[in-house]
């Protein structure tokens, strides 16, 4: 999936499920917790977003109901990257260059 | 063992504690916080006073957080600090010794300046308590004016709509939120506001709030109109409470004044989030944000400098998401001084004084039916944006303001009036994500 794709809409339901997780962005987010109280499996999706790190748990049914809601934008799909180690995504991803746990600590 | 003492729960006050423990495991910490609410999402309010969620959602943290944290947390308020002993008092007589203190305690409402604006059923949105007051007050009451701009002014708007509430919005000028949004903007706005049944007073100043038995009873514009009301809300702009800082003698501007260490003018005090007037060494002056995530880098940095580090703040580029009229709107960089907006008293909540920076640039923009998108493009990058509604491109753009990524290669077709900017955005930034390994 492309960033093209996803504007045309080409990316399918289908995709979603097989290869995406859902990846916070902290820069956006507020801790407001509209995510958490509409995730019907009860994951604390805010929590993810605080720390910068993407939804990995497998009981992430990816039904995209925290994205959806989400006021701030805060949420995605992104592919699953399932042998990379959590830390190091979060330090070397983009998204959470500007959270206080990135080049601080 | 250090004691460190944090005033004010905030994002800042959260993430210097975070912060603090980062580095210092068994240091004593201590919060002081006048709320016995504690740590919650100030911004959440605008969504639970909607009623798309309920109270305990606005609590990130709970208790085994805490306790991991180890923080002794006491509600009170301070009355004094007294730098020179190292010792802070509190309201009930109780004193307090510290080896580094920070001063977390946010911004507070301006109060309208108009005879009235002590009678019950005036309204603000700071906190929680407000929060409850305002869904308490929509049970019974049936129209309220409100008067102010930014963010906050239509959280109650909507926050009054979504109970039922009749609602006046007056705006002083002629549009909405005129030192952030264009033109454009604004009216997609006050056209969202009309669709929802707000009913918009252009130039109109609220002159006097009129009441029966110290109660809103109606108000008065400045040119004489009479609006019968029961409920008036005011958002006109927000101080940082800095007066805790002023008495114990540290160096005060518009707030606290602090260096890039958020150092305070006393060795061992600091200050971070919308109390702080942050030293920008980059621009050589100290300029006022209140945003989220600032609050919570400053916090972080002033924690890690109160346990020992010198961090220096990097201020980076203001940025804010928030929701205006139903429309997820992102507002990044330099915007340009716009116009000055009658509406408010320097800066509301959300809002930063560096989008007031004008850049030097052209503009560009695409619009659809809701959505619409402004790009600043200076000469060799992108200096600003405001993408309202669809937010596809809105991390793209992001970063190309951030990273000041070199755009002349597209720049010509993010100019071109008939070309399509979302697509040459888009592709640009496709092939730079597949060639930075992502």
């Amino acid at each position: 999936m492309n960033l093209k794709d996803w504007i045309s809409g080409a990316s399918t339901r289908r995709q979603v499920i097989v290869e995406a997780q859902v990846v916070p962005e902290s820069v956006r987010c507020v801790q407001c917790g509209i995510c958490s109280y509409h995730c019907p499996i009860g994951i604390d999706v805010r929590r993810h977003a605080w720390l910068g790190t993407p939804v990995t748990d497998s009981h992430c049914i990816t039904c995209g109901e925290c994205i959806a809601r989400c006021p701030r934008g805060v949420l995605r799909f992104d592919k699953t990257r399932l042998f990379v180690d959590l830390q190091q995504y979060a330090q070397g991803s983009r998204d959470v260059q500007d959270s206080p746990k990135v080049g601080y600590a | 063992m250090p004691s460190y003492v944090i005033i004010g729960e905030g994002a800042a006050g959260i993430s210097a504690l975070e912060a603090i423990r980062s580095l210092d495991a068994d240091g004593q910490v201590t919060i002081i916080c006048d709320e016995a609410a504690g740590y919650y999402s100030r911004p959440g309010l605008a969504y639970y006073i909607t009623g798309e969620i309920t109270e305990d959602c606005l609590y990130p943290f709970e208790k085994v957080d805490f306790n991991r944290l180890k923080v002794n947390f006491i509600n009170g308020r301070v009355k004094s600090i007294l730098p020179a002993e190292h010792r802070l008092e509190l309201d009930n007589g109780n004193s307090m010794a510290y080896n580094r203190l920070l001063i977390a305690v946010g911004a507070q409402a301006l109060k309208a300046k108009v005879p009235g604006a002590e009678l019950e059923g005036v309204v603000k949105l700071d906190n929680l308590e407000d929060a409850n007051r305002i869904m308490k007050i929509a049970r019974k009451r049936h129209t309220a004016i409100i008067v102010g701009g930014g963010i906050t002014a239509l959280e109650l708007v909507e926050g009054f709509r979504a109970r039922g509430v009749r609602v006046h919005y007056f705006l002083r000028g002629d549009r909405y939120w005129s030192n952030v949004l264009d033109e454009t903007e604004s009216r997609i706005v006050e056209k969202r506001l009309k669709e929802e049944g707000v009913r918009i007073h252009y130039q109109t100043e609220l002159g006097e709030i009129l009441g029966k038995h110290g109660r809103v009873s109606g108000v008065l514009t400045t040119t004489g109109e009479h609006i019968p009301c029961d409920i008036v809300g005011v958002a006109i702009g927000i101080q940082p409470r800095k007066g805790i800082g002023e008495s114990a003698g540290l160096k005060t501007g518009r707030g606290i004044l602090v260096d890039e260490y958020l150092r305070t003018s006393e060795e061992d005090v600091f200050a971070a989030g919308d109390v702080a007037e942050v030293y920008d060494p980059t621009v050589g002056k100290a300029i006022l944000d209140s945003l989220w995530t600032p609050a919570r880098r400053q916090g972080y940095t002033a924690g890690l400098n109160m346990a020992g580090k010198k961090v220096p703040y990097y201020k980076g580029v203001p940025f804010n998401v928030t929701r205006l009229a139903g429309l997820t709107t992102t507002i990044i960089g330099a915007l340009g001084g716009r116009e000055e907006d009658a509406d408010v008293v320097g800066i509301v909540r959300g809002d930063s004084e560096g989008w007031r920076q004008m850049p030097d640039a052209l503009v560009a923009q695409a619009n659809f039916d809701i959505n619409r998108m402004r790009l600043q493009v200076g000469e060799r990058n992108l200096l600003g944006a405001v993408l309202m509604g669809d937010q596809t491109l809105s991390r793209a753009i992001h970063r190309l303001v951030v990273d000041k990524v070199d755009i002349t290669p597209i720049r010509e077709k993010i100019l071109n009036p008939n070309g399509s900017v979302v697509d040459a955005i888009g592709d640009f930034w496709t092939a730079l994500a597949s060639t930075s390994e992502r």
